[in-house]
């Protein structure tokens, strides 16, 4: 079929608009990363911009002899790592039964999860709870309290039903118990959906502010989130103990874009694997809305 | 054998009678079905003890509401007040002003950003180039992944009235440095803004989903009535969409008392308190960095009622309106 001229004019300026768009979008974390690898005399006195004469590492040199930023970045790979497993093992533990007609009860049970999405008690509540179980000041108040959630419950529920119950007939005439059927056959069979659902979990504890915030006065405590709020509130470095005190540290503008990249990286890492489950991710989070 | 049977799903005794089943046989069969197969309700047990400490005990923590709730004498030993911290909430101005700042923000997202994923999705369907579209794709998705405090950055970075790069160059195009971040009259455009960057491109895929399971037949039956691009988008396209647009638009409604929290408190600054203040952020100040604890519980208990009462409404206009609701 012909396609018209005025077709025509129009893809080829929808393909342009999007790709200034792409651009537009992108442009805040090119600002960034370029200011941060410029060379820090040349960017204390230009004060900005788009393209450094000399490149540099030093604001990440600086960034990372500190012991603050490198703790800060340790206590979110923590986070990122321990939380999801645990967040991957709690939700799996309880989705695999609820998903089997089996387990008498499991409308009940779905029913007390599902109420928990409904209702939120609010902040305070929550609050008081996690310094009764004197949790306030450890790391493990940004795990605990949010290993698992009513949404991830039901999805990975969902995904579980299905894998049909003939296979654990089979694993079961065999003479294998729950415990080995959810490890051995329904576990290997979800690698896809779990590696889904670690990912986004992982992005969470990452990404993780707010707990923090509300946990942690203890600044060696603090996730990467929180020391990055601190310096970009902060005017100076004294978010950062310095390391080197001797040496001139960069302009704290540099330091700030520095931490801001570090902050991202993991995220961009992993966005190739995780763009794999877009579809699942974007059903969680536009229920969530 | 007899495990064997336990495990069938569609087993007689497993089916239908569910509701007829006296409460006695019912919890006689529970033990004996834990009996027979202990594993599976143990698989469930951590599961169901986390939903219980971490979310059943804090809705039994909001009586604290009713309460003049002293950490010393616990929730045992404090005085009853009724509905004393409910009524001093409403009798404060600051009611109005939470009110006022969380619809505005809300009525501004419903506005400028809702539109945006659809229009986005109208314009990447229309991109011949699957790889091209893709690129497209994957860019625009990406600010979705980044935490609230890149978000400020990023902003602070560019729109910062000393260091700012806009303004910046404005200055070096010798106009005035505009104020936008410590300004209450563009504080709820930023955050409007904010979201935009964020989110706009994520919300094309549901969208986009929407769009890959329209019929390929109706665009070849617009084709030969004559139709063009723009005419196959407006009376093909866009009609597809409706469901999912009414769907998401009345899900909105359920929203309408939540505003972020990061997002608003990383940009709140003294100049803007009295436009930025919603009522997250001030359960927040008023509880955790002043420690009343149970005035702050009532406003976050009438915080979530008023937001269960909106979703469970939504829920039902979604049901009736869109192409079923989400429960």
């Amino acid at each position: 079929m012909r396609i018209g001229w005025r077709d025509q004019a129009f893809q080829s300026l929808n393909g342009v608009g999007l790709g200034l768009l792409g651009m537009a979008t992108c442009f805040p974390i090119y600002y960034v990363l370029v200011v941060s690898l410029a060379d820090p005399a040349e960017f204390a006195q230009k004060r900005w911009l788009l393209w450094p004469e000399h490149w540099s590492f030093e604001a990440y040199r600086y960034l990372l002899s500190t012991d603050a930023f490198l703790r800060s970045v340790g206590n979110s790979a923590f986070l990122a790592t321990v939380g999801t497993a645990l967040s991957l093992i709690v939700t799996a533990m309880l989705a695999y039964p609820l998903s089997r007609r089996r387990m008498r009860g499991r409308r009940k049970v779905l029913l007390f999860v599902l109420v928990t999405i409904l209702f939120s008690p609010g902040l305070i509540p929550a609050y008081m709870l996690v310094r009764q179980l004197g949790l306030i000041d450890s790391i493990w108040a940004l795990i605990i309290p949010s290993l698992s959630n009513g949404w991830s419950v039901l999805l990975m529920k969902s995904f579980f039903e299905s894998i049909p119950a003939d296979l654990d007939e089979s694993a079961a005439m065999d003479g294998a118990n729950e415990v080995r059927i959810w490890f051995s056959v329904i576990l290997p069979l979800s690698l896809p959906a779990l590696a889904a659902f670690g990912l986004f979990y992982a992005v969470g504890y990452w990404n993780q502010f707010f707990s923090a915030l509300i946990y942690l006065n203890d600044s060696t405590k603090w996730p990467i989130q929180v020391l990055l709020q601190n310096m970009l509130l902060s005017a100076n470095n004294a978010a950062l103990d310095a390391y080197d005190v001797s040496a001139a540290p960069p302009p704290s503008e540099m330091l700030k874009m520095a931490a801001v990249i570090v902050a991202t990286v993991p995220i961009v890492l992993v966005y190739p694997f995780l763009q794999k489950h877009f579809a699942k991710g974007a059903m969680v989070g536009s229920i969530k809305g | 054998m007899d495990q064997a049977e336990t495990m069938t799903d569609n087993h007689p005794a497993y089916r239908s009678k569910g509701e007829s089943m006296s409460k006695r046989t019912y919890i006689h069969r529970l033990v004996r079905d834990i009996g027979r197969n202990p594993y599976l309700y143990l698989l469930a047990m951590p599961g169901i003890l986390f939903f219980i400490v971490f979310k059943y005990i804090p809705m039994w923590g909001t009586l604290m509401a009713f309460q003049d709730y002293s950490p010393f004498a616990g929730m045992e030993g404090s005085h009853w007040v009724g509905l004393e911290h409910f009524r001093t909430f409403f009798a404060t101005p600051d009611f109005g002003m939470l009110l006022r700042n969380t619809l505005a923000i809300n009525v501004l997202n419903l506005v400028f950003f809702f539109p945006l994923p659809i229009a986005l999705a109208l314009l990447l369907n229309e991109v011949r180039s699957g790889a091209y579209k893709r690129l497209v794709q994957s860019v625009l998705y990406l600010p979705h992944f980044l935490s609230w405090v890149i978000l400020a950055g990023l902003t602070f970075t560019l729109f910062a009235k000393g260091e700012g790069l806009v303004n910046h160059l404005l200055e070096a195009a010798g106009y005035d440095r505009i104020d936008i971040l410590t300004n209450p009259h563009s504080f709820w455009i930023v955050i409007t803004l904010q979201s935009m960057w964020k989110d706009a491109g994520w919300g094309t895929i549901v969208f986009l989903a929407a769009m890959a399971g329209v019929d390929p037949q109706l665009y070849e039956a617009a084709k030969m009535d004559g139709a063009g691009r723009f005419r196959q988008m407006w009376h093909v396209t866009l009609p597809a969409l409706r469901s999912v647009i009414v769907v998401l638009l009345i899900l909105r409604l359920g929203d309408l008392m939540d505003v972020g929290f990061e997002q608003v408190f990383l940009m709140y600054n003294g100049a803007v308190s009295n436009v930025a203040e919603v009522f997250d952020t001030y359960v927040y100040r008023i509880g955790i960095q002043r420690g009343e604890f149970s005035y702050s519980t009532a406003i976050g208990l009438f915080k979530s009622v008023v937001g269960l009462v909106l979703v469970l409404l939504s829920n039902k206009l979604a049901n009736k309106w869109g192409n079923g609701g989400i429960f």
